[in-house]
């Protein structure tokens, strides 16, 4: 287990320090001046920095301040607003987590339930309805859902409003950057109204997120539990004379589990760009739009800490599921025989 | 589909508890929304207005772009005169009266006395508005060595562009109420300037104290003026959000907050206005117009803007510079036909340079009407024969004044066809298209003219003046020491209705002498929710929100 969470713990080493040479080597591809495209300013408020754009420092010096910067939270300035970027990602970063985490809720809600109901009748009717209905959400563009979710539910219908996280009317202190742990903790008056308008927010952007998941989820759970369902040891066990329950809860369950949380750590990388590219439509106020944003406006500081920080996220996020899943599931160590 | 349903959930049990607790998670927001808005009905107040862009500044001082008059102008700021937005003329703004010297060079303004500016979470006033703050706000643009001057590396475009630093002698305090303005040389549209979305009146004190402070730039962003509405949060490229000042020096109806939800698409922010999501919208467009009357609840509102569409010929160049044969040419077109064909009727038939919510405008113009045969009479008297060929320069890009300049001029071709005359359109890119007006090569323009203020001098002496001619934009090339008399001494009288005979003259002196047809005064739209009231469109500059309130205390209709 040790060696495991060692081995797992230098591979993200390694591919971090890849990700903050990729992007200290971006700036230096950005037109301009390399010091100007990683700081954004003249004005250099620490140590790291002034190191930096010192004139005696060789380029793997000016690595090690660049990375002693960033650790510091010294990510350089915005080209357009001329702030810090620290401060403007951290308040758009949890509006992107916030997205995507009850977008994973509500697609594992569904997908790996439904997934069981789809194995357990494994080529009958019922699977075969999942299956084809899965494979056509599991088809459709990201984009065009969102839009459509648009045009029939909040233009058509009118029922839920179509951008922000929350009506501009309500004034939520910033606290966490959750919407609606920060509604909770303000004490504006009218918590419940505002708390029930973030929810209208919500639903069709975690919606268009959640539909592609759920049918990856539904599919892989779907595969895993017909898969135990063939095993030996369940055709043992019904021969036993165990019921059925028992069976499920005591072989099917754990083992059709165990594959899931690989997929979930792969999905992780088409989430997050799901995200970003609902945060656009639904002008959610997150790090894809901003990102976005900063492409259009060529604003090289904040398109280089944003596409570190989001690789990052994703690299963290998959690299701890992948060692999860192998610290619950020794089968998937590949070495695990070799070595004894 | 509710059979297939059934059958599913009848073989299934398991699958219709799946599919009802989907059912409730998709519904369940809105049900509840609806219970709490009818139970409750506390959602915040106030009005969103989407507008289309970020502003560069919150000060109109240092952009003529509308995006940055829209959020500021009349809602930051107020100046010391105003224009009435239904006639044009000026009135009292932080100025409660004024004198003008009977040379016309010296204007003694009294300012309104117990004027609050805006306490925020940045600066809090100490005292009232006063002659100090007028002059901090002028000598700011006027003054190279003002502290202020170059902040922020600020051109004042406004003032640079109609030369006004040259144009002011001196201002001076006279006492703490009341301030004088000499200028080198009379100057009726002065008071118009000051009455301009840019004239604003910025706070001394807290000048001073970003001084002290060390961080002057911060005068145009977090923003302390006397105007309806106070500066709150801005976040770019999301929203802006501005509260009221309760201590605002009229008596109206303010909004409980007022936020500017920073939508760039014009589609999008036409969608939030159809959710409810937006109470007003900038910038409608053209194509949506139609949709959004057909919504009941959508007002569009229309009003004639302050812009002029025409047909200007070359009066440098013979025949042009006959004006029988000007006259004959216009009566060839049906000015009509235009405004459905070009305009989509969306702009008012033009009678003379300046629209009809122009206090300057005269009913009794002698103007000229569609007769072809006519036409052809006067054309032969002239002696242009048949088959003459002329030119129409057509600019080759889409102003609110002429939104397709190509299409008029296929539509007069077809008309200087009836009587004869063979047309051809002519243009270039925009650059070399206007190269070429001002050395005077077209025979005949269609173009046009947008006013930068209410003052009707902004139409006549940059449109026809002789002295027009050099600095582009007399595209009749048409010098007239008469005319040129009139308007100027016009400019030399303060007494509005004495301008307005004068000119009435020049108006009569247009249509006599034909050096251009006005064709059309395109209208402004302004498209709201129908639960907005008091917002009107203001043709002489920028948005207001003094007295916009929403009659419904709804978030919006979910």
């Amino acid at each position: 287990m040790i060696t495991t969470l060692i081995r797992y713990f230098n591979l993200t080493f390694l591919t971090l320090l890849i990700l903050v040479m990729l992007s200290f080597g971006l700036a230096h591809f950005f037109p301009g001046d390399p010091l100007t495209n990683l700081l954004g300013t003249d004005i250099l408020p620490s140590q790291p920095l002034l190191m930096m754009t010192s004139q005696q420092t060789n380029i793997f010096m000016q690595f090690w301040y660049y990375v002693q910067a960033l650790l510091a939270g010294e990510w350089g300035v915005s080209f357009a607003t001329g702030k810090p970027l620290y401060q403007d990602i951290m308040r758009l970063l949890p509006a992107t987590l916030e997205l995507s985490v009850y977008a994973v809720t509500v697609a594992l809600l569904f997908g790996i339930p439904l997934g069981f109901l789809a194995g357990m009748n494994y080529h009958k009717k019922i699977d075969n309805i999942f299956m084809s209905s899965s494979m056509i959400m599991y088809s459709f563009p990201v984009f065009w859902l969102a839009l459509l979710l648009i045009l029939l539910i909040s233009l058509q219908a009118q029922w839920l409003p179509m951008s922000g996280r929350l009506s501009l009317l309500f004034n939520v202190p910033h606290y966490s950057g959750f919407i609606l742990v920060d509604i909770l903790v303000s004490d504006i008056e009218n918590k419940r109204f505002a708390f029930n308008n973030a929810l209208q927010h919500l639903i069709l952007p975690t919606l268009s997120v959640a539909f592609i998941a759920f049918a990856v989820f539904l599919r892989t759970t779907r595969r895993a539990v017909a898969d135990v369902y063939q095993a030996q040891y369940i055709k043992s066990a019904q021969t036993r004379g165990l019921p059925a329950t028992t069976i499920f809860f005591r072989h099917v369950l754990r083992n059709a589990l165990l594959p899931v949380l690989p997929i979930l750590a792969v999905q992780i990388s088409t989430l997050v760009t799901n995200v970003m590219i609902v945060e656009t439509i639904f002008s959610w106020p997150g790090i894809g739009d901003w990102l976005i944003q900063a492409i259009y406006e060529r604003d090289y500081p904040a398109i280089r800490t944003g596409m570190l920080l989001v690789s990052v996220v994703v690299v963290i996020i998959t690299m701890s599921l992948e060692c999860i899943s192998q610290l619950i599931d020794p089968t998937r160590d590949r070495f695990a025989y070799a070595r004894r | 589909m509710s059979v297939l349903l059934d059958r599913l959930t009848s073989v299934y049990p398991p699958l219709a508890f799946l599919l009802s607790a989907l059912l409730m998670l998709s519904l369940g927001g809105c049900t509840d929304a609806k219970i709490d808005s009818s139970i409750s009905g506390k959602a915040p107040a106030g009005v969103i207005y989407c507008s289309e862009s970020n502003p560069s500044y919150f000060n109109p001082q240092l952009d003529t772009s509308s995006t940055t008059a829209d959020v500021s102008a009349h809602q930051i700021y107020s100046r010391l005169l105003e224009f009435d937005p239904n006639t044009g003329r000026i009135q009292p703004g932080l100025a409660s009266s004024w004198l003008v010297s009977d040379d016309g060079l010296t204007y003694t303004f009294q300012l309104r006395r117990n004027v609050k500016f805006h306490n925020t979470s940045y600066f809090t006033p100490t005292r009232n508005f006063n002659a100090d703050d007028v002059i901090f706000s002028f000598q700011r643009w006027l003054d190279d060595d003002h502290p202020y001057h170059d902040v922020n590396n600020a051109t004042y475009p406004y003032f640079s562009s109609l030369n006004l630093s040259k144009t002011i002698a001196s201002i001076d305090r006279i006492n703490g109420y009341r301030i004088e303005i000499k200028l080198f040389e009379r100057d009726s549209s002065f008071l118009a300037n000051l009455a301009t979305d840019f004239a604003v009146i910025l706070s001394q004190q807290y000048g001073e104290y970003l001084l002290v402070n060390q961080q002057p730039e911060n005068i145009d962003f977090y923003p302390i003026g006397t105007g309806p509405f106070r500066f709150d949060e801005y976040r770019k490229n999301q929203f802006i959000r501005l509260l009221p000042h309760l201590e605002y020096w009229k008596d109206v109806d303010l909004a409980d907050q007022l936020i500017y939800d920073i939508t760039p698409s014009s589609s999008i922010r036409f969608a939030k206005l159809r959710t409810g999501e937006c109470d007003s919208i900038a910038y409608p467009s053209q194509a949506e117009i139609t949709i959004m009357q057909a919504d009941p609840n959508i007002v569009v509102q229309e009003a004639p803007g302050l812009n002029v569409g025409f047909w200007a010929f070359n009066t440098a160049k013979a025949p042009f510079d006959r004006a029988d044969v000007r006259r004959g040419l216009a009566l060839a077109i049906d000015k009509n036909s235009i405004l459905d064909a070009v305009y989509f009727n969306s702009a008012s038939r033009a009678r003379s340079l300046i629209p009809p919510s122009s206090w300057a405008y005269n009913t009794d113009i002698k103007e000229i009407n569609y007769n072809p045969m006519r036409a052809r009479e006067l054309l032969d008297k002239a002696g242009i024969p048949k088959g003459f060929r002329m030119t129409i320069w057509a600019m080759p890009v889409v102003r609110a004044y002429n939104p397709d300049a190509e299409r008029m001029a296929q539509l007069i071709k077809s008309y200087l066809a009836a009587v004869d005359i063979d047309a051809t359109i002519v243009t270039y890119d925009w650059n070399t298209f206007r190269d070429k007006l001002s050395q005077g090569e077209h025979d005949s323009v269609l173009i046009g003219w947008s006013a930068d203020n209410g003052d009707p001098d902004n139409f006549y002496r940059p449109l026809l003046s002789c002295d027009a001619i050099p600095s582009g934009t007399n595209r009749a090339m048409w010098c007239n020491p008469e005319f040129d008399a009139l308007v100027n001494s016009a400019i030399k009288i303060s007494d509005e209705d004495k301008r307005a005979i004068l000119y009435a003259k020049a108006n009569n002196m247009i249509a006599q002498e034909m050096p251009l047809l006005p064709i059309a005064h395109a209208n402004r739209y302004q498209v709201k929710n129908a639960a907005l009231q008091g917002l009107t469109i203001n043709p002489y500059g920028s948005i207001r929100f003094e007295g916009v309130i929403k009659t419904l205390p709804e978030v919006q209709r979910p």
